[in-house]
C-alpha cells in the first residue's frame, strides 16, 4: 500500500505542476501581456480558468495531506527549515486566489479593478516562483538540521543560486503550459496568433531558465548532471522531451491544439520524472549527507493503509467529476456566463 | 511577545479568520438550494435573483475560506512541527476524507457558479445541493481532528512513543459526535442570523423590499431553527465535556472547589488567587445537574487539578458565558419569530421584531469564536489532552512574532476587502438584481 500512497504523491504534485501551473501562468501571461491587449487576455484567461481554479489548486491540498499523514517527519523537516518561503508562497496564494475572485465578482467595477489586477498576476508571479525554489532546496543538501545560527538553518537552506534557478524555471513553465492551453480556447484568429507567439516565448524562456538551472547546479556543485544523464531513465526521458518539443514547434500553424497540449505536459511529466527519479526514494537530501526516504519515512503502515484506502476511493469520486467538469467548460460556447 | 504565544496567536488568528468563512461556506449553499429550488418550482424570478445575488457573496467567501484552509494545512507544520510528527499519522484520518470532501465541493461549485443556463436546470439544482453536503461533510470531518486533540484515541503512549497506532479509532474519538454536531449547529444558527440580519436591514430601509422579505425568510428560518437547537446540543457538549475534561469544565465554570450540588455561576469576575468569583449569579445545584444531569452530584473543581495542568480560568469561563448568553439570546428571538410565523402574523410586519434581527447579526458569529476559545484554551496546557502539552509542540524556529504581525496584517486587509465587497453587492441589487424595486 506504501507504493499506491507514492503513486498518489507523485501524481498530485506532477497534477498540481500542470494544472495548478497552468493557472498561474495565466497571470504570469497577464504580467508580460503589453497594455492595449491585456484586457482581452485577461476575459480569454478567465474563461479558461475560471471554472477550474478551486479544483486546480486541491492538487496542492492532497499533496501536503499526504505528506503530513504519511510521511509526517518529511512535512515537519520542510516546515522547519523552509518555513520562510514556504510563508512566502503561502501569502502569495491567499493574495492571488482573492485577488482572482474579487475581481470577478465586486459588484462595482471601478478603480479598484487596477489594484485587483496588480496583486494578481504579481502574485501569480511570486508563487510559483517560491514553489521551485522550496522544490529546488529539497534535493539541495543546503537543509542543514545542525546548524546553530538563524542564517544557516531557515535561510541559506533555501537561498542559494540552484533554488532560484529552479525558481525561474518554474514561473516560465507555468507561463508555457498557460499559453498552449489557452491556445485551444480563443475564438479568434488574431487572440490565437498572440497566445502561440506568447507559447513560443514561453518555451524559449523555459529552455533558457533550464540552462541557467544546470550553470547553477554547477555553481552550486549540485550533481545535476549525474542525474540527468547518468542514468538511461534520465537520458531517455531527456530525449523524448526534446523530441516533443522539436514535434510541437512544427505544430505552431496546425490547428491540433490538443495534440499540442499533450506534448506540453509530456515535457513536463519528462522533467519531473528526471528530478525525481535518480534520488527516489529520498525526497529531501540534507547537508550532512543523510537523506529523508519515502520508504523509511513512512509514519505508520496501518496509517498508510488507511491512506491508501481514502485516496482509492476518494478518487474513484473525483476523477470523473473533474474530467467532467474540465470538459464541459473546455469549447466556449454562446452563453458566457455572467 | 516569545516566540510560543506568538505561535499560539497566529494559530488561533488564522483558526478565528477561516471558521468564519468555512461556516458561510457549509451553509450559504442550502439556503442557494432552496431559493433555487423555489424557483424552479414557482418561476418566480426573483427567487432566481436571489439565487444569483447570494451566490456572487458566496464565491467571495469560498475563495477566502479557500486560501485560509490551505494555509492553515500548511500552519500545522510551520508553527508545531513536533505535535504534527506525532499527531499526523494517528488522526490523520479525518483529513485525508476531508481532502475527497473539499475536492468534490470546488469541483461542484465550478459546476454550479458557472453552470446557469449551460446544463439541465435539475442537474444545476443538485451541484448546488452537493456543495452544501460536501463543504457540510468537509466540516464535520475536521472537527474529528480536533475532538481528538481533546479525547485522544487510537494509540497507546508508552515511555514517550506512540505506538498501536489505529487511525480509525482516532478519528472516531469520543468527543466528535457532540462537537460535530454542536458545530454544524453553531454554524446555521450563525450563517443563518447573519444573513437575515443584513436583509431586515434593507427591508427596514425600504429597499427592494419583496425581494429582501424573501431573502430574509429563508435565511431566518434556518437560523432560528437552528438556534433552539444549539442549546439543546449544548447541554449535550457540556456533559461530555464534564466526563471527559474536568479541568476544561471547571474553568468553563470558574469552579474551585470541589463540590455537591454545585452551583451554576452566572457572570462574575473569577479571581484566581483567591478562588472564588465575585459578583456572579449562582443557581444552586445547577451545575450539578448540567453537568451530571443530578442536581446533588459532586462536580471536580479546580482543587482537584494541578497547578501546571490548569487552563487559563478567566478567559474559558468569559468565553463560555458569551456564548451561553448569546445563544439563550439568539433562543429568545428565535421563539419570537415562531410565534410571528404561526399565531400572530402582525408580528412579521412590524418594526422590532426586524430590529431585533439586525442588532442579532453578528451574534451567532461571536458565539462560535467564543466556543472555540472554550474548547481550545480550555484545553491548555495540552496541545493533545494529558499527552503532549503546546510549548513542547512549537516550532524551534524564532521570529514567530514576525510572522503572526504579517498574518495579522494580511488577514486583516482581507476582512476589510470582504465587508467592503458585500457592502457593495448590496447596494447594487436594484441595479443587478431587482430593477423593480417597489
Ligand atoms: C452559534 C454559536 C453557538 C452558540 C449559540 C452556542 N455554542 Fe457552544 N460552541 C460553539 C458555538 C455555539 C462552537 C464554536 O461551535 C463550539 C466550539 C467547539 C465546538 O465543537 O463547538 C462550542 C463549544 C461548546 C462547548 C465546549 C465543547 C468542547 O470543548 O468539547 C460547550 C460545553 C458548549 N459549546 C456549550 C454550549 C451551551 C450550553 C450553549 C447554550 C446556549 C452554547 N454552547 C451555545
Ligand atoms: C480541526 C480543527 C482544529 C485544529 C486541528 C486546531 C489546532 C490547534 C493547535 C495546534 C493550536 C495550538 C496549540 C494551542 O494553543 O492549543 C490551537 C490553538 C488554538 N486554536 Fe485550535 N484547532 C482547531 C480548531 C479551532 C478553531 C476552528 C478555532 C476557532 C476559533 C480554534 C481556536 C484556537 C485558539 C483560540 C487557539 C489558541 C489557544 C491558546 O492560545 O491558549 N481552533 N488549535
Ligand atoms: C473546526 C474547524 C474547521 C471547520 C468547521 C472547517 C470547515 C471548512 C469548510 C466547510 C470549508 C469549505 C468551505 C469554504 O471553502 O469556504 C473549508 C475550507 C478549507 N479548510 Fe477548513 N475548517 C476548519 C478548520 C480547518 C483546519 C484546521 C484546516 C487545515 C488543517 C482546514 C483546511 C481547509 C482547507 C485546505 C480548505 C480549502 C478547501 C477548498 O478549496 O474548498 N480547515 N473548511
Amino acid at each position: 500500500m506504501l507504493y499506491v500512497v507514492m503513486i498518489f504523491l507523485w501524481m498530485a504534485i506532477l497534477l498540481y505542476l500542470l494544472l495548478g501551473g497552468a493557472d498561474f501562468g495565466a497571470g504570469i501571461l497577464e504580467l508580460f501581456t503589453s497594455y492595449p491587449n491585456k484586457s482581452k487576455t485577461r476575459k480569454t484567461m478567465y474563461r479558461a480558468i475560471g471554472p477550474v481554479w478551486e479544483a486546480n489548486h486541491m492538487w496542492l491540498i492532497i499533496t501536503i495531506v499526504i505528506l503530513f499523514v504519511g510521511f509526517p517527519n518529511i512535512y515537519t523537516t520542510m516546515s522547519v527549515y523552509v518555513h520562510i518561503p514556504l510563508v512566502l508562497m503561502l501569502l502569495g496564494i491567499i493574495a492571488r486566489g482573492t485577488a482572482f475572485t474579487f475581481r470577478h465578482y465586486d459588484a462595482v467595477k471601478d478603480d479598484m479593478q487596477k489594484v485587483y489586477n496588480k496583486i494578481f498576476v504579481y502574485s501569480s508571479f511570486i508563487t510559483p516562483l517560491f514553489l521551485g525554489i522550496i522544490a529546488g532546496s529539497t534535493v539541495a543538501r543546503r537543509i542543514d538540521t545542525e546548524a546553530s545560527n538563524f542564517l544557516d538553518a531557515y535561510v541559506f537552506s533555501w537561498l542559494h543560486w540552484f533554488s532560484i534557478t529552479v525558481g525561474l524555471f518554474t514561473v516560465a513553465i507555468c507561463g508555457f503550459l498557460a499559453a498552449i492551453f489557452i491556445i485551444g480556447q480563443t475564438e479568434n484568429l488574431e487572440e490565437r496568433i498572440r497566445f502561440i507567439r506568447k507559447a513560443k516565448t514561453f518555451n524559449i524562456a523555459a529552455i533558457l531558465c533550464g540552462g541557467l538551472v544546470f550553470l547553477a547546479s554547477l555553481y552550486e556543485k549540485i550533481p545535476l548532471l549525474d542525474w540527468v544523464f547518468g542514468n538511461s531513465v534520465g537520458i531517455t526521458a531527456f530525449s523524448l522531451a526534446t523530441v516533443s518539443v522539436v514535434i510541437l514547434w512544427n505544430l505552431w500553424n496546425t490547428d491540433k491544439t490538443n495534440l499540442m497540449r499533450v506534448l506540453a505536459g509530456f515535457q513536463i511529466t519528462m522533467i519531473l520524472l528526471i528530478t525525481t527519479w535518480k534520488h527516489y526514494p529520498n525526497i529531501i537530501l540534507l547537508k550532512n549527507g543523510s537523506s529523508l526516504s519515502l520508504l523509511e519515512e513512512q509514519g505508520n503502515a496501518k496509517t498508510i493503509d488507511a491512506l491508501a484506502w481514502a485516496l482509492i476511493a476518494g478518487s474513484i469520486f473525483i476523477l470523473p467529476a473533474l474530467v467532467y467538469l474540465i470538459y464541459s467548460f473546455q469549447k466556449p460556447k454562446e452563453k458566457i456566463i455572467s | 511577545m516569545n516566540d510560543f504565544i506568538a505561535a499560539r496567536s497566529q494559530m488561533a488568528l488564522s483558526l478565528g479568520f477561516h471558521i468564519i468563512f468555512s461556516c458561510i461556506g457549509m451553509v450559504m449553499p442550502f439556503f442557494m438550494a432552496v431559493s433555487h429550488y423555489l424557483y424552479l418550482k414557482t418561476n418566480d424570478v426573483s427567487y432566481k435573483n436571489i439565487t444569483k445575488a447570494w451566490s456572487k457573496g458566496v464565491a467571495i467567501f469560498f475563495a477566502v475560506g479557500a486560501v485560509s484552509g490551505t494555509v492553515l494545512s500548511f500552519e500545522l507544520g510551520l508553527l508545531w512541527p513536533k505535535f504534527m510528527e506525532h499527531a499526523g499519522p494517528i488522526f490523520g484520518m479525518p483529513f485525508s476524507l476531508e481532502g475527497t470532501a473539499f475536492f468534490i465541493e470546488a469541483i461542484a461549485l465550478g459546476f454550479f457558479l458557472y453552470g446557469w443556463d449551460r446544463f439541465n436546470k435539475w442537474f444545476h439544482w443538485f451541484t448546488g445541493v452537493i456543495v452544501g453536503v460536501s463543504g457540510l461533510l468537509s466540516g464535520v470531518l475536521v472537527v474529528a481532528a480536533n475532538a481528538w486533540m481533546n479525547t485522544p484515541a487510537g494509540f497507546d503512549y508508552v515511555d514517550g512513543k506512540y505506538i498501536n497506532i489505529d487511525p480509525l479509532a482516532a478519528m472516531f474519538n469520543d468527543a466528535w459526535f457532540s462537537q460535530a454536531l454542536h458545530m454544524s449547529i453553531a454554524a446555521f444558527a450563525a450563517t443563518g442570523f447573519a444573513v437575515a440580519g443584513i436583509h431586515a436591514l434593507m427591508i427596514l430601509r425600504k429597499q427592494n423590499v419583496a425581494f429582501h422579505a424573501k431573502s430574509f425568510k429563508i435565511a431566518a428560518v434556518f437560523g432560528t431553527i437552528a438556534a433552539v437547537m444549539q442549546p439543546l446540543s449544548g447541554d449535550i457538549s457540556a456533559k461530555f465535556v464534564g466526563k471527559s475534561q474536568p479541568a476544561k469544565l471547571a474553568a468553563m465554570e470558574a469552579h474551585f472547589h470541589t463540590e455537591k450540588s454545585a452551583p451554576l455561576i452566572i457572570g462574575g469576575i473569577p479571581d484566581v488567587k483567591n478562588q472564588k468569583v465575585d459578583y456572579a449569579i449562582k443557581i444552586p445545584g445547577a451545575l450539578s445537574f448540567m453537568a451530571k444531569g443530578n442536581f446533588k452530584a459532586e462536580v471536580t473543581g479546580l482543587d482537584q487539578i494541578p497547578k501546571e495542568n490548569q487552563p487559563p480560568i478567566a478567559i474559558t469561563h468569559y468565553a463560555f458565558q458569551i456564548m451561553v448568553a448569546l445563544g439563550m439570546i439568539m433562543m429568545g428571538i428565535a421563539f419570537a419569530y415562531f410565534i410571528a410565523l404561526f399565531k400572530k402574523k402582525s408580528w412579521l410586519k412590524q418594526q422590532w421584531l426586524l430590529k431585533l434581527f439586525v442588532l442579532a447579526t453578528p451574534l451567532g458569529f461571536i458565539a462560535v469564536e467564543a466556543g472555540w476559545v472554550v474548547t481550545e484554551v480550555g484545553r491548555q496546557p495540552w496541545i493533545i489532552n494529558g499527552v503532549m502539552r503546546t510549548k513542547d509542540a512549537v516550532t524551534p524556529m524564532p521570529g514567530i512574532q514576525y510572522s503572526f504581525y504579517l498574518f495579522s496584517a494580511v488577514y486583516f486587509s482581507l476582512a476589510v476587502i470582504v465587508v467592503f465587497m458585500l457592502y457593495r453587492q448590496i447596494k447594487m441589487v436594484p441595479q443587478l438584481y431587482d430593477k423593480t424595486n417597489p
